[in-house]
């Protein structure tokens, strides 16, 4: 691609998803799964922490701090991309979580059952500090599941309206029909 | 615009023409956008300027290029190496500038129906 006219430039439309979940649940997996890109090194993105949020930091302006970030992307349409932003799982970096949740479509909580903690504090945030539609998706590690899905729900303490699916993180079959979950479930808060 | 403006105001008739139906994305849609709702997302474009990048910081310069690839902001960021909010500042004074197209994203449309519809159908055509 090249500078174009801006008389003749049609417009192009992006959308974005949120991927969280704690540490190691695999959200890198997930969105490599699905990505176009190979995963894009981030390490500039947090010097702008300048939000004065972490405490650590008297002077955020200065943090020059290398952040794992998973980040893909999706070509729908040659017009229409839709991308997926991993949450950085530690707990210093959730000023992040604002800025990368706002104007998503959704997200999708991964929750790894063998440690199902990991997860408590995506939840909490999508529950209750943020107002995107979400579902969260169990990962099955290895293939296998090993909780059925009630007493997941129950462990989470996850309301019912709240759709709680299972998947495999490394296969795109499977993180499409995530994905395509959180549209459906998307679509029933959406005005017509 | 302040061109059409300033003829309005001076009586002169302001005839349409491609400026004229060009400029409400430009300037209105563009910058605006571009100093208040620079998401991760949106993706921008570099628009041919006959004046060049001479004018420009080299930060700026950087981000005019990268921005011929129509990336979002964020593979934007990591491809000049500058953090994400100096990068909407640089952005938001090219949009300005009139350099760069800055592209709408799903969030002015959140809830619509027709973009979640848009993005089911196509997840379901990557099944195949």
């Amino acid at each position: 691609m090249d500078f174009v006219d801006s008389a003749s430039e049609s417009l192009a439309l992006s959308a974005k998803i949120v991927v969280a979940g704690g540490f190691g649940v695999g959200k890198t997996t997930f969105v490599n799964s699905l990505s176009e890109v190979a995963p894009i090194n981030t390490e500039a993105w947090m010097t702008e922490a300048g939000s004065g949020t972490d405490p650590v930091y008297p002077d955020s302006s200065k943090v020059t701090t290398t952040v794992a970030m998973d980040f893909g992307r999706i070509t729908l349409h040659p017009d229409f991309l839709l991308y997926l932003f991993g949450t950085p799982g530690q707990a210093r970096f959730w000023f992040m979580w604002d800025d990368l949740s706002r104007g998503a479509l959704g997200a999708v909580v991964l929750v790894d059952t063998r440690r199902i903690e990991q997860s408590f504090a995506a939840i909490n945030y999508f529950e209750h500090d943020s107002d995107l539609p979400f579902v969260v998706a169990v990962n099955k590690f290895d293939g296998r599941l090993e909780h059925d899905l009630d007493e997941v729900r129950q462990a989470l303490a996850l309301s019912p309206q709240i759709p709680l699916l299972t998947c495999d993180a490394r296969e795109r079959a499977s993180t499409v029909d995530t994905l395509d979950a959180l549209a459906e479930h998307a679509m029933g808060f959406a005005r017509v | 615009m302040a061109r059409a403006e300033s003829r309005e105001e001076s009586g002169v008739p302001v005839q349409g023409n491609n400026n004229d139906r060009v400029r409400p994305f430009v300037i209105v849609g563009g910058r605006t956008r571009a100093r208040y709702h620079l998401l991760v997302e949106t993706l921008v474009s570099a628009v041919a300027s006959e004046s060049g990048t001479g004018g420009l910081s080299p930060e700026a310069a950087a981000v005019y290029e990268a921005a011929r690839g129509r990336p979002s902001i964020a593979e934007l960021s990591s491809q000049v190496g500058l953090p994400l909010g100096v990068v909407r500042v640089l952005l938001g004074d090219l949009a300005a500038d009139e350099l760069v197209i800055i592209h709408p994203t799903s969030s002015s449309l959140r809830n619509d129906l027709e973009t979640l519809r848009r993005v089911r159908d196509g997840l379901r055509r990557l099944r195949v």
